[in-house]
């Protein structure tokens, strides 16, 4: 009973924030918004027993992605956006795909209704931090090599994107890159690193 | 009512066509941004509901590995929205058009 009431409660959180995230057209409401989803849908994580996957969700989305995002609407100092004017067409293509996603929704609702109906027997130890650890550095350990290699390519290219040359500096770095193919003879490489 | 499997499903599908359309609706980068987070929590969700079904960890381990992308996607995009911002002095997707003519 109690895992009811908190699921309508924090389902209608998510639903309505998702939807104020959509509706400001001031970011920092729409980002205000969106941690408001993520710890609702934090809260029912709790309730489907997954405490580590809670937890890490503040931790990860809430915590660190949308300060991220945060900050970065404070350092450009974004006004709110222009009302739409030439883009019309574009309300329609969106309701239109909504309705068929929609649908699409309401059609599994329907589908899963109909497959056999399974008893939940409470695992007490899927869900755990311990079993998690157990199964990503045993069976999972490739997938979390790969993704591990992903972040650390998300941090040189985010580093590269961020970084800014005045022009003297980058005709220099690209006399001293041309100079260093110059001096080991790969006249065939004309890449140029920046 | 318990709250049963389809129901999770309902819940996470609604949150997918509201980033969806608001992907479509946004102007900004920024915006579109926050929506596609949006939507990959909404798949978080499905991961985390069929997990509790089958009594399976994998889902939640998957789980993980989406916010990794999530975060790795975080970090880049925001690169690419502070260069774009830097160029053309506005975050409006309408304004990056340079490959149009």
């Amino acid at each position: 009973m109690a895992t009811t009431v908190l699921f309508f409660l924090f389902a209608g959180l998510a639903i309505g924030c998702a939807l104020s995230m959509v509706y400001h057209r001031n970011p920092l409401y729409s980002a205000v918004s969106l941690v408001g989803v993520f710890i609702a849908l934090s809260c029912i994580y709790v309730t489907l027993a997954a405490p580590f996957i809670a937890a890490v969700q503040i931790l990860i989305y809430a915590g660190a992605i949308m300060v991220l995002v945060v900050f970065v609407i404070m350092l450009l100092n974004l006004d709110e956006e222009k009302p739409l004017n030439r883009l019309r067409y574009l309300y329609s293509i969106g309701g239109f795909l909504g309705i068929i996603l929609m649908a699409q929704t309401f059609f599994i609702f329907i589908a899963v209704n109909k497959a056999p109906k399974k008893p939940i027997v409470a695992d007490e130890s899927v869900g755990k931090t311990m079993s998690i650890g157990a199964n990503m550095y045993t069976e999972y350990l490739l997938p979390v090599e790969i993704v591990g290699i992903l972040l650390l390519m998300a941090i040189i290219g985010g580093v590269i994107l961020a970084r800014r040359f005045s022009q003297p500096e980058l005709r220099l770095v690209v006399n001293n890159e041309l100079d260093k193919r110059n001096e080991s003879e790969e006249k065939d490489d004309y890449r140029i690193a920046l | 009512m318990e709250p049963s499997l389809s129901t999770y499903l309902a819940l996470s599908g609604i949150l997918f066509t509201i980033g969806a359309v608001g992907v479509i609706f946004k102007r900004n980068a920024i915006g579109m941004f926050m929506c596609i987070e949006l939507m990959l929590n909404a798949v978080n969700l499905t991961f985390v509901a069929f997990s509790r079904y089958y009594e399976d960890v994998t889902g939640q381990l998957f789980v993980f590995m989406v916010m990794s992308v999530a975060a790795a996607e975080a970090a880049v995009g925001l690169g690419i929205i502070i260069a774009f911002f830097r160029n053309r002095q506005s975050v409006d997707v309408d304004d990056a058009s340079i490959l149009r003519n």
